[in-house]
């Protein structure tokens, strides 16, 4: 496969930056709170600008292929090797995760969650951030694995010490699935690399020779994979971590899980388990598409029954993974397109949603739904802010929810050959009739929140978006729009590179 | 009368190649000195042994080093009965590092605790010279004379709280079982020279094909074999005297028997199951199978239900025990290169980790005086140093990268299933479910560590000897760089330099 290696040095530092910025908090004193935030904050700063030159020196008329590729021994008695490259798929989840996390960062400024401890809190997220980055550009199974792994102790650290009241039990459960599903993909691993004949942990090459595996084989390897991704987007019925996560996480902790975690599991999908298994992936993507349209209309009726926020907008993401996914089911590359777009827009949105949320909880110290109301009067920004991003998770033409949403459904009339068409257009209806549900449960969340008049009686810490939100902020809002009114930016670097992984479906 | 004549007249002495042999000739004039130093110092100087010991491993550790760099031809001793290849010299150099992590771990606490000071440190060495002659043996009669070396000081020590009823019971135990297996051991090798009519591995590897008129007497003597190994290993269900004796041992002692001296018990048992059995692959790969099965299951369930923090890490160490088990459950063929090597790097990453994680609790538990879980209960907020590092060796052991413990399963599950049988998957799965479950009791000591609040909201910091330090460091870097460049560790167990080495 054509690959092009110029610039071989960028991806290695936008990912390993951060560990600067790390060693600098550990020498930092702990009493030192504004050198600790200045170190965070320039760190993810500089990672962001790596990102910048990265997208800038990306040639977008080639973006099917790999690109900024190094290749070096990392483990050569097992044949792992440190190869790390990004396509079109690739990009705009790793420039994502590092923008998301900056945004983040700058939130935390002035919303450092109790018990405090900001050092301790900056030095996981910036370990988060390189796991995050390291998954998405990885195109080594082994080296794709230590990448997905290391996202697993900061996230279940962030949940259990700054998290909820039941912040332990749910920062357990998290683990515990997430280490459930990677322990049998890490064995699905080691399964496809010896049947395709012990050379390589490289993804292209085993996109090149995974074909060859038998077929009943390749069903079984996939069932590894397959749990291990399941677990992360999730989907239904592992998903069952996610609303005590989301919930009990702090809101830079549901951010950073929403906006980009949750995608590392549909990107392994997109990236290795349907191009290197593509017999089995025919076999898989009518159940996955049925799982799919069960999750979209599961987490429809778990949003209507919810009396938390923050709860309903973490169900609310068990449903638009489920679009994700059957997008992805469809294995067409209109299906695929959707899903990669899906995956963006969710992160953006939904990240939105959580720092919403979080502000919300920090003036009402609540988020009990029944008890909030009149936000509109009471701080009309944050009312419209809320509004806008319900609207564009609902999937409201003109905004970025809409292109996730729409062509996933629409994928699902025509599937790739081989799948079933009548059992498609079913799942095409069903969700098509998850996104009326998801109209109702955001438009009914937003009216008992935002309009109406102001409840309860200590109001004095009720004020609007601050500075740091609106820096925070804006940037998701600004891209929410763009990539809604203008979705080619996005499309237009996504179709090359999934044209280019669905090679083995005729496209 | 003449046969006794005329035998002696064709004696020769053997060639004995000193080079060779520096280490263990290193070790045992350093035991002899501890020894004598011991005798003839007072009580106020007695810190003296500390230091010899820990120079006397270093020096032990330079010859593996010129050996590991003269030359890669096998050195062959005695008719091939003590072979110093590369395996050796890596479990050399294993066995002797971990011993002087371990005088670091034991100074401050032996200073302190008014113990036989002198005594500890010469058992310690006697010990680990019995480790180091298994590395090398290859012969039915080395293998237990060296078996029975590093075994014996280790039920004293574990005894060595004389006053103390716990040490007593924990050395009692240790002591009836270890000899128990040594016993079935015994008489499984004693039906081996009978059907070999040698004690030489590589002989009795040509003789044990599990055909002819005794092959049943032949399986029988690989299980005894296999089953006397097992306990020292303590697989389950062989594994009872473990939690009893780590809980009664001195804290640096478990550290030491959990980590050198089950490495021992290991090695031995990969020499003699690839050198001496290739062909009875058929009787013990499904009892291995077996083993590591229930020793990783079982030790895990165990481990989750204790509250005592050293009763969990030695059943946490029974199921550790179960994935180096696991590759030698299809060892044999292509498979059995890859099953040497997983060995070889879970024993060295498992020390690495295993070490630090005693290191912390010894540091800790000068401060708490205690050894349940809940003692640890907000180390982070008052010791963060502390608690980043006990976080790091738990996930080491629990297998997340990019801490080496995730290396050596790997090493693990890739043997594993290089044979590519269905049972060999079926294994890879429960080992897989396993470490999950795993993370369920090592996920609680780092809830206590990071989320709960301090016991009786006592924040007095810890002070750390300068001796624990060090060793702390040493074990953390080493478990993050193997973690992160596993090439390091998995490079000394290239197999291709073992090969010849097992024929002797």
């Amino acid at each position: 496969m054509q690959m092009i290696r110029d610039n071989n040095w960028v991806l290695s530092v936008g990912t390993f930056l951060p560990i600067v910025g790390v060693l600098l908090l550990l020498v930092t004193p702990k009493a030192n709170d504004a050198a600790i935030k200045a170190v965070a904050l320039l760190t993810s700063i500089a990672t962001v600008l790596v990102g910048v030159f990265t997208l800038v020196n990306f040639d977008f008329d080639q973006a099917g292929l790999m690109q900024f590729v190094a290749q070096t021994d990392w483990i050569p008695v097992v044949k792992s090797t440190y190869f790390i490259g990004v396509d079109g798929i690739s990009l705009p989840l790793y420039l994502l995760s590092m923008v998301v996390t900056l945004l983040v960062v700058i939130y935390s400024l002035d919303h450092i969650p109790s018990p405090g401890n900001p050092k301790a809190f900056f030095i996981l997220m910036l370990i988060l951030q390189m796991g995050m980055a390291g998954t998405f550009i990885a195109q080594d199974l082994i080296l794709f694995f230590v990448f997905f792994e290391l996202v697993l102790l900061p996230m279940y650290f962030m949940i259990g010490v700054w998290g909820g009241e039941q912040r332990q039990y749910a920062s357990l459960k998290f683990f515990l699935y997430t280490m459930f599903g990677s322990a049998l993909m890490l064995v699905a691993f080691l399964a496809i690399f010896f049947k395709t004949g012990a050379e390589s942990f490289a993804i292209p090459y085993l996109v090149e020779n995974g074909g060859g595996i038998a077929k009943n084989v390749q069903v079984w390897i996939f069932a590894g994979m397959f749990i291990g991704f399941a677990v992360k987007v999730p989907m239904f019925p592992f998903h069952t971590w996610l609303p005590d996560a989301h919930t009990q996480a702090p809101t830079q902790g549901s951010v950073i899980l929403a906006a980009i975690l949750l995608k590392l599991g549909t990107y392994g999908f997109v990236r290795i388990a349907i191009p290197t298994l593509p017999d089995a992936a025919i076999e898989w993507a009518p159940w996955i598409g049925g799982l799919a349209v069960v999750g979209i209309m599961y987490g429809a009726f778990g949003c209507l029954a919810q009396t938390d926020m923050k709860r309903l907008i973490a169900f609310s993401s068990v449903a638009h993974m489920g679009f994700v996914m059957l997008g992805i089911s469809t294995l067409t590359s209109f299906g695929v397109n959707a899903a990669v777009f899906g995956m963006v827009a969710h992160g953006l949105i939904t990240g939105m949603l959580f720092f919403i949320a979080g502000s919300v909880k920090e003036r009402y110290h609540t988020l009990e739904i029944a008890k909030l109301g009149g936000m509109l009067t009471q701080v009309p920004r944050l009312g419209w802010i809320l509004g806008l991003c319900s609207m564009a998770s609902l999937g409201l033409p003109g905004l970025a929810g809409f292109w996730g949403e729409f062509p996933a459904i629409l994928s699902a009339y025509n599937p790739a050959d081989g799948l079933n068409v009548s059992v498609y257009r079913t799942y095409m209806v069903i969700a098509a009739l998850g996104t009326v549900f998801a109209a109702a449960y955001l438009l009914w969340l937003y009216q008992r929140t935002a309009f109406g008049t102001p409840k309860g009686h200590d109001h004095h810490d009720v004020h609007d978006v601050t500075t740091y939100e609106w820096v925070a902020w804006l940037p998701l809002l600004v891209a929410i729009v763009a990539f809604g009114v203008v979705p080619n930016l996005l499309f237009g670097v996504i179709d090359p590179a999934v044209q280019q992984t669905l090679r083995a479906f005729g496209g | 009368m003449s046969l006794v004549a005329s035998s002696a007249a064709a004696w020769t002495a053997p060639v004995i190649d000193y080079h060779a042999l520096a280490p263990e000739i290193v070790l045992a004039v350093g035991l002899s000195v501890v020894l004598l130093v011991d005798l003839f110092t007072a009580e106020r100087n007695k810190w003296l042994l500390s230091v010899l010991t820990g120079f006397t491993l270093l020096g032990a550790t330079l010859p593996v080093l010129t050996l590991a760099i003269h030359d890669d031809s096998v050195r062959s001793l005695f008719d091939g009965r003590y072979v110093v290849d590369e395996f050796s010299l890596v479990m050399k150099g294993l066995f002797l590092l971990a011993g002087y992590v371990i005088v670091l771990l034991s100074s401050a606490h032996v200073e302190e605790g008014d113990y036989w000071r002198g005594e500890y440190w010469f058992l310690l060495l006697t010990s680990l010279l019995g480790m180091v002659m298994m590395s090398s043996s290859r012969d039915l009669v080395s293998v237990f004379v060296a078996l029975e070396f590093l075994s014996i000081p280790a039920y004293m020590l574990a005894a060595w709280r004389k006053r103390d009823l716990r040490s007593n019971e924990a050395g009692v135990k240790y002591f009836l079982l270890g000899v128990f297996a040594s016993a079935v051991m015994l008489y499984g090798m004693s039906l081996l020279y009978g059907v070999a009519n040698s004690t030489l591995l590589v002989d009795i590897g040509e003789s044990i094909n599990l055909d002819g008129d005794f092959a049943a007497v032949q399986a029988l003597a690989v299980v005894f074999v296999v089953v006397g190994f097992a306990f020292k290993v303590s697989a389950v269900p062989f594994h009872t005297w473990a939690p009893d004796t780590y809980e009664g041992a001195p804290t640096p002692v478990t550290a030491f028997l959990s980590v050198a001296s089950k490495a021992a018990g290991f090695i031995a048992l990969v020499v003699v199951l690839l050198t001496a059995f290739p062909a009875g692959r058929d009787v013990w790969q499904p009892f291995v199978w077996v083993l590591s099965a229930l020793t990783m299951t079982i030790g895990n369930v165990f481990a989750l239900r204790q509250t005592n923090l050293v009763r969990m890490i030695a059943y946490s160490s029974v199921s550790q025990g179960g994935f180096v088990l696991m590759p030698l459950a299809v060892a044999g063929g292509a498979a059995g290169d890859a099953a040497l090597r997983a060995v070889v790097v879970y024993l060295v990453v498992y020390a690495a980790t295993n070490l630090g994680m005693f290191g912390v609790i010894l540091a800790v538990s000068r401060k708490t005086r205690s050894g349940d879980i809940a003692s640890l209960g907000g180390l982070f907020s008052y010791a963060p140093a502390l608690g980043v590092l006990l976080t790091i060796f738990l996930a080491s052991l629990a297998g997340i990268p990019p801490l080496g413990g995730w290396i050596g399963k790997f090493a693990a599950f890739q043997a594993l299933l290089t044979d590519a049988t269905p049972w060999a998957y079926v294994l890879a799965v429960i080992g897989a479910v396993n470490s999950v479950i795993a993370f369920g009791y090592y996920g609680n000591v780092m809830r206590e560590v990071w989320m709960r609040p301090v016991p009786h909201g006592d924040n007095t910091p810890i002070v750390t000897p300068s001796s624990l330090q060090i060793a702390l460091g040493i074990t953390a870097v080493a478990t993050l760089v193997l973690g992160i460049l596993p090439g390091v560790v998995l490079h000394f167990g290239d197999i291709a330099n073992l090969v010849g080495a097992f024929g002797g």
